[in-house]
């Protein structure tokens, strides 16, 4: 029962690994940062999951007695966290797009090639 | 002006000369030339008015800032300091008239950094001679290393290179490798490192550990050429003969055995070593330095690098000396720094006005050659004579003295290798001698050539007279030899 | 203080911050770089007037917009967070002072604003880094000058620096992001973010599993970070095809910050709460730094490209200063902070001489520098003073870190010696790289001598000068940084058990 009730748990842990094998193992580029925002996206699961109360509600003000809210404090972390990962993500498209020009390929064993010659 | 003015004086004298050596290059070769003198002789007249002080039982001394906490870099005259610093000071003035005649006469390259990386190197020499602690010690030690690299590379080809390689990689794998952490051992037990009549250890460390640190510091501090960190001095015969002859014969050899004396002396304390059975050794290893060199000077062809040799030999006389820890051994190893140093840089200057004048470098080339350079060559003998041990050399008074010690204390190990190594001195002296005066010219030699410049001669002579004067008048060296061993048993 | 000067902390990373997004719009030539330059100087004086707050009275908090922590966000400044910010804002202003020239002729002048820019970002994060006292903006700071750094280092004309900044910023980002899984595996069990409230709170739930993974995930995010070997990887061509100027910049300061992270969730966060923990730190970390400074020195001893052979030797001294760390006494984290300060010195006069190299060389391989000391003498005597530095030639700075470092390695009696053995021979390691360049630099003969007919700007002899100049200082007079790491080692061991 408890482990099927950490249910969350294990997404995270799924989607962290899968998304770290793709930065690994994939040699595209793009297919590395695509990993890369998986990577990130586990880890914003993790927070959102921790911050939910049992029966809780969206943490928006109401004048309902007795409301019971999900913590609101990792729901703001993680837009924070969100923002830090499309920056990163914009910054690594524009640099595999700089590198798209200089050395015509975006797979990473062709440029090794090319700069060993 | 007070001694501790002096002192601080003594340092940074050749500094400020540097400069002036520096700049004046710009101006006239003679300018230059005369800011070495007149520096030189500034610091020998600065050293040597400590003397009386030293001799009338006065040790002054300065701390000038402290570093890390216990650490701090403090100067301290002491009688051995005091004798090798006044060598010292002394010896520039003649190794400078000497290297005018040689730079010149060899039309040698980059003359002005030679002479400003000499006076820095002076620089260094006093900072080892007054350092009043190890740390001190360590960082102009150091600075000696350094500041001599230049002058050992200073052809530049590529053998000479490679050769300066070896020199420093040696001395600063020996230093780094081995002395730094010796110094940090001690200051890490002790608390501190200052040289204290009668020895910092006691009490610190007992048991074998007294031979280990007693073995990093004596390997470590390679300029001693202790075998086997002895492959550095040959290494340095490429430098310049007036570099091999103030440096590789007095300067920085004999800061290496005299760092060793003092660590014996003031950081062990010689009741302590003569008690503990973990440094006999240090006696064995110096005794086996002393033959092996010596043997393999016998084989040696080249002339500067049998000098080589001998020096090595002849360092070890003051370590094996040191090692037999009775005061006449101690005596004799401090006036073995001084005969040592008369002699060789009279063979070294002699051996660079033979290059000079004829380009000649190897030992079969010298046949007949006292007749064509009889100044130089007589200085030669007398030289010879001093690393034998003849009298009326200065060489027969500080083996006497050595030769007493080891009497004194039954050291039957030093005696054998003395009287050995006096054979082996003469066996690969004597021919030189003998070639230079009774055998005919062959060769070459048809191409006549005189004596060297005259500066190089007259530095020379100046030297071979010491030599000898130091047989009759080495009163003040042997009071300050004696100063160092009063209190001990 | 009042007034202005109570707003300190704030304004460390406040005042870069603006500039940036002020600089972007200077398009007339020059101006991106003076403004830049000025908004560093700023920082600096700013850091120094903390460091002197610091020293008289003891750390400095600063709560933003006067909400109380831990509700609020919190500002500290104390021993540790002082020698750090010198050190960032310090390099940031040698680096732009001396490097106009060199940077003009590296960096487009249409890209230069967006440098510059990004140049102000990297200060601002960096010193929002050191300046923090909560996780997460701890975790903020770092990705803005994760960023930033990115665009810095591929902002030069070498191409392969794109290759190398991507592998940095895969590299970097799985980093800061196992960083922030720990940090939310804390928040999850203890509810608050602030480092001090964190320290409180973690006594009651120490010894449950998030806690640990937190401390793992924590530990390895840094260690990416901040290059500990075996996770150096992209450090060396990161620096090797990074704009000149940018390399010293990043190299005196970027590794170390995160290095200070790793110190202060190490003391302060779970050093006292998790039992065996001052054994694990010391057990997992040691071995990695020892490697790291046998690795770093031996591959150095190789390399023939100067940059990545000082890169590698850095990769070395990130390992001593791990080693000091790792050693957990007095003595030991005195010599792993003091060398932080000492190791920027040398190491960012090193780079600054490489940059002035480059300018008159035709490239940065040991080859192009044939014969260069005779070129450019008062460089390469800038070069040799730094050069010995790292060495540790006594007389300089980063003697006096090699000297507490056998020191603290000695207390330890015979355990200690494998340590001793591998900083000697280490040290030993740094003679014959160093040596080779001054060989090759004053004996070799050049391939074409004196075709190039650039000069190098007196600004960058100058600070070069200043820089080396400073490292025989600060090895002489070490006590200003010596007190700062004493005060802090002081400060990080209070909080042991």
């Amino acid at each position: 029962m408890e482990i099927l009730g950490l249910y969350h748990y294990w997404v995270f842990a799924i989607l962290l690994m899968t998304g770290f094998y793709a930065v690994i193992a994939k040699l595209n580029l793009v297919k590395k940062l695509i990993g890369l925002s998986l990577f990130q996206a586990a880890v914003f699961l993790l927070y959102i999951t921790m911050g939910k109360v049992d029966g809780g509600t969206a943490p928006i003000f109401s004048d309902a007695a007795n409301a019971v809210f999900s913590n609101p404090l990792p729901q703001v972390l993680i837009l924070t966290a969100i923002v830090v990962g499309i920056s990163t993500t914009a910054l690594g498209l524009g640099i595999v797009v700089r590198i798209k020009e200089e050395y015509g390929s975006i797979e990473e064993d062709e440029i090794q090639e090319i700069d060993r010659r | 002006m007070n001694a501790e003015a002096t002192i601080l004086l003594a340092l940074t004298l050749p500094l400020a000369g540097a400069v002036g050596i520096a700049l004046a290059g710009r101006v006239s070769p003679n300018l230059r030339e005369a800011v070495t003198l007149v520096t030189a002789a500034g610091l020998a007249v600065a050293v040597w008015s400590l003397l009386p002080v030293v001799m009338a039982g006065g040790r002054p001394g300065v701390t000038v800032t402290e570093l890390l906490p216990g650490v701090e870099i403090a100067f301290s005259v002491e009688p051995l300091g005091m004798l090798f610093a006044a060598l010292a000071s002394g010896l520039w003035i003649v190794n400078s008239l000497y290297s005018i005649g040689y730079m010149r006469g060899n039309n040698e390259q980059h003359q002005t950094r030679f002479y400003v990386m000499f006076a820095i190197s002076l620089a260094a020499t006093m900072g080892v001679a007054f350092a009043g602690n190890l740390f001190t010690l360590f960082v102009f030690y150091e600075a000696l290393t350094l500041s001599t690299y230049p002058l050992v590379s200073h052809k530049g080809d590529e053998k000479t290179v490679r050769s300066a390689r070896v020199y420093l990689g040696i001395l600063l794998t020996t230093s780094i490798g081995l002395f730094l952490p010796a110094i940090i051992w001690t200051y890490t037990v002790v608390g501190s490192g200052d040289f204290t009549p009668g020895g910092i250890i006691e009490g610190n460390i007992d048991g074998p550990a007294i031979g280990l640190l007693l073995g990093l510091f004596v390997f470590g501090i390679g300029k001693a050429a202790v075998m086997p960190v002895q492959r550095w001095l040959p290494a340095a015969m490429v430098a310049p003969t007036p570099v091999s002859a103030l440096l590789h014969a007095v300067a920085v050899v004999k800061a290496g055995v005299f760092t060793v004396t003092k660590v014996i002396v003031y950081i062990f304390g010689v009741d302590f070593l003569l008690a503990a059975p973990s440094s006999d050794w240090l006696l064995y290893a110096a005794a086996f330095t002393i033959i092996a060199a010596s043997v393999v000077a016998l084989r040696q062809q080249n002339l500067k690098r049998l000098l080589a040799y001998s020096t090595i030999a002849q360092l070890s006389y003051v370590v094996m000396a040191a090692a037999v820890l009775k005061p006449l051994a101690e005596i004799g190893a401090a006036l073995h720094m001084v005969a040592h140093a008369f002699g060789k840089i009279t063979l070294f200057f002699a051996a660079g006005a033979i290059y000079v004048a004829a380009h000649k470098t190897e030992i079969h080339q010298l046949r007949g050659i006292g007749w064509r350079m009889p100044i130089t060559m007589t200085a030669f003998t007398i030289g010879a004579l001093s690393m034998i041990g003849v009298p009326p050399t200065g060489g027969f008074v500080s083996k006497w003295y050595i030769l007493a010690g080891a009497f004194a204390a039954e050291n039957y190990v030093a005696l054998f290798t003395i009287i050995l190594s006096t054979v082996l001195n003469a066996a690969y002296f004597l021919p030189i001698i003998y070639m230079a005066w009774f055998m005919p010219e062959t060769e070459a030699a048809a191409a006549t050539h005189g004596e060297a410049p005259w500066p190089a001669v007259l530095a020379l002579a100046i030297t071979a007279m010491l030599t000898i004067a130091f047989f009759f008048f080495h009163g003040a060296a042997l009071e300050l030899g004696r100063q160092v061993v009063e209190n001990l048993s | 203080m009042n007034g202005l000067a109570q707003h300190l902390p704030a304004l460390q990373v406040v005042v870069p911050m603006l500039v940036a997004a002020f600089v972007v719009l200077l398009r007339p030539r020059g101006l991106a770089w003076a403004a830049c330059t000025v908004a560093s100087v700023l920082a600096f004086g700013i850091a120094v007037e903390l460091t002197q707050v610091v020293l008289g009275a003891g750390p400095v908090t600063y709560l933003m917009g006067s909400w109380p922590a831990p509700y609020g966000i919190e500002l500290r400044v104390d021993a540790l967070s002082a020698l750090l910010l010198l050190v960032v804002t310090g390099a940031s202003v040698f680096a732009l002072v001396s490097g106009r020239q060199s940077l003009d002729a590296q960096i487009e002048v249409e890209r230069q604003p967006y440098f510059f820019a990004a140049w102000l970002l990297a200060l601002a994060g960096l010193s929002g880094i050191v300046v923090a006292a909560d996780a997460f903006n701890i975790f903020v700071f770092m990705e803005i000058s994760s960023l930033a750094s990115y665009v810095l280092i591929a902002g030069g004309p070498d191409r392969r620096a794109l290759p190398s900044v991507f592998k940095y910023l895969i590299m970097g980002t799985i980093g800061a992001t196992f960083y922030l899984i720990g940090v939310g595996l804390i928040y999850m069990m203890t509810g608050t973010l602030n480092l001090a409230d964190m320290e409180f709170r973690i006594h009651a739930v120490a010894e449950q599993n998030p806690i640990l993974a937190a401390a793992g995930f924590i530990t390895v995010g840094l260690a990416l970070k901040a290059a500990i070997f075996p996770l150096h990887v992209w450090l060396p061509n990161a620096y090797t095809y990074a704009p000149h100027m940018a390399t010293a910049f990043l190299a005196a300061c970027s590794t170390k910050v995160s290095l200070y992270v790793l110190l202060r969730f190490d003391f302060f966060v779970f050093q006292e709460n998790l039992a065996g923990h001052a054994f694990q730190f010391a057990a997992y970390l040691m071995p990695l730094a020892l490697l790291g400074i046998l690795v770093g020195s031996a591959v150095a001893m190789f390399e023939k490209n100067v940059k990545r052979m000082l890169a590698f030797s850095s990769v070395a001294q990130i390992g001593y200063m791990m080693l000091g760390a790792s050693l957990v006494t007095v003595a030991g984290l005195t010599a792993g902070i003091v060398h932080i300060f000492n190791h920027a010195l040398a190491k960012g006069t090193l780079f600054l001489a490489v940059a002035a190299f480059a300018m008159v060389a035709a490239g940065v391989r040991l080859d192009d520098l044939r014969g260069i000391a005779r070129r450019m003498p008062w460089t390469f005597g800038a070069f040799i003073v730094a050069g010995l530095s790292l060495i540790g030639i006594p007389g300089t700075a980063g003697f006096v870190s090699k000297w507490y470092l056998i020191s603290a390695a000695m207390e330890l009696g015979p355990a200690g010696l494998p340590l001793v053995a591998v900083i000697l021979i280490s040290s030993l390691m740094a003679v014959v790289y160093i040596w080779r360049i001054v060989e090759v630099a004053c004996f070799a003969k050049a391939a074409d001598e004196g075709t190039s007919a650039v000069s190098v700007s007196p600004a960058l002899i100058t600070i070069m000068w200043f820089a080396a100049l400073a490292n025989i200082y600060f090895g002489l007079v070490p006590e200003l940084p010596l007190t700062l790491s004493g005060a802090a080692a002081a400060e990080l061991l209070d909080h042991l058990p």
